[in-house]
């Protein structure tokens, strides 16, 4: 189907999570109406009772309220959704940062490292990694 | 009986000649769930489907669905899709779907016409007339159409190419009602079905081998269906003694 849940990770947190991203990134505000279940079942390609498990666990992050016969609802509450946008970022630095100590970079050079590529920006530092 | 079980083996075997198909099927299936029967050819998927059916009753131990015994009758609360191209090629898919409703009491031919739509089928067509592709559709929506609190389907996408095993499932989820109805189909596209089952039977040699759940699976195993499947058959002669035997 449209999406693939090869990683491990429970399928209803994979999905939860995308939807995090998207409210961080805009694409759904404030307020929006999620999709029904049947639909966002259908659009990701999950079961139904899945997404069921993902909306209670973003009503659970209080990102979302369900409100009874009308669906569910991005929240509102703007000092949540930017500590949402706080958690994301801490959550993917986190695992990057345990990713390259594993592979034995110090400290410093993952700030350094981090620092050049944002400098080359995002184009230049692909083909940076090719030549090299 | 646990209420919310809609199938229930008790020590069931199916044996033809001297060939047990199945053998000592001691488990319970809950109710409202999408569940993906998996395993080699020749594990027993059909055989088992088929008794869940109450289209061949067992040779020994008894098999109960929606809390009855299991019996050529059970049709009525069964909605079966065989793995053949069981349809009568003459009839037009209007046509059948005017039969089926005759036949079946269950049957809402609204909803059948809602999904010959969504399948892109056409009402005039002939059975024997189409693709591979549509035939699948076909039969899935006559098996959907159904408000049947059992709806079981032996290999609905074999033999099926990409898209048309992704409209399928498409339709599929789109159509089903879990509130209603719970989902039993066999399968060998185990990756491309993992997302949409709540639950996975695994069958080796007439045997089930495990039950679980898919988040079972993730959360405290850290494994795809995929990898638990490599890692349950390559560990033989263990028998599935989870929970629902207690």
């Amino acid at each position: 189907m449209g999406d693939d849940f090869r990683s491990p990770q429970p399928i209803y947190l994979q999905l939860a999570d995308r939807i995090c991203r998207e409210i961080v990134r805009g694409d759904r505000k404030p307020g929006d109406k999620l999709p029904s279940v049947r639909d966002m079942a259908m659009a990701a390609g999950v079961n139904p009772n899945t997404v069921q498990r993902v909306y209670a666990e973003l009503e659970r992050m209080q990102v979302a309220q369900t409100r009874r016969g009308q669906g569910t609802f991005v929240t509102e509450d703007g000092a949540r959704l930017r500590t949402l946008r706080e958690e994301l970022m801490h959550e993917r630095i986190a695992s990057f940062v345990r990713d390259m100590t594993e592979m034995g970079f110090r400290q410093e050079e993952i700030v350094e490292g981090v620092r050049a590529h944002i400098k080359r920006g995002p184009d230049a530092a692909q083909q940076g990694g090719k030549t090299e | 009986m646990k209420p919310s079980s809609i199938v229930q083996f008790e020590q069931v075997s199916k044996r033809y000649r001297f060939r047990y198909a199945v053998r000592d099927l001691t488990f319970s299936l809950p109710a409202g769930r999408i569940i993906g029967m998996i395993g080699a050819n020749g594990s027993g998927k059909s055989t088992t489907l088929k008794l869940m059916a109450g289209l061949i009753r067992p040779s020994r131990g008894r098999v109960y669905v929606c809390g009855q015994q299991a019996e050529r009758r059970m049709s009525r609360c069964v909605s079966y899709m065989s793995d053949m191209d069981a349809l009568y090629g003459f009839y037009t898919a209007a046509e059948l779907i005017t039969f089926h409703e005759r036949l079946f009491p269950d049957f809402d031919a609204a909803k059948a016409r809602e999904m010959l739509a969504f399948m892109r089928l056409l009402p005039g067509q002939r059975a024997g007339d189409l693709s591979k592709g549509n035939l699948g559709r076909l039969k899935m929506v006559l098996a959907l159409s159904r408000t049947a609190p059992l709806v079981l389907m032996d290999e609905p996408l074999s033999g099926l190419d990409p898209l048309v095993r992704q409209s399928i499932l498409k339709g599929l989820l789109s159509f089903v009602d879990l509130s209603r109805q719970t989902l039993i189909m066999s399968t060998h596209e185990v990756a491309e079905i993992e997302p949409l089952l709540d639950t996975a039977v695994l069958m080796a040699d007439g045997h089930v081998v495990d039950i679980r759940d898919i988040d079972e699976l993730r959360t405290e195993y850290g494994l795809t269906l995929v990898d638990w499947m490599a890692e349950r058959l390559s560990r033989p002669g263990t028998g599935y003694t989870g929970a629902n035997q207690a």
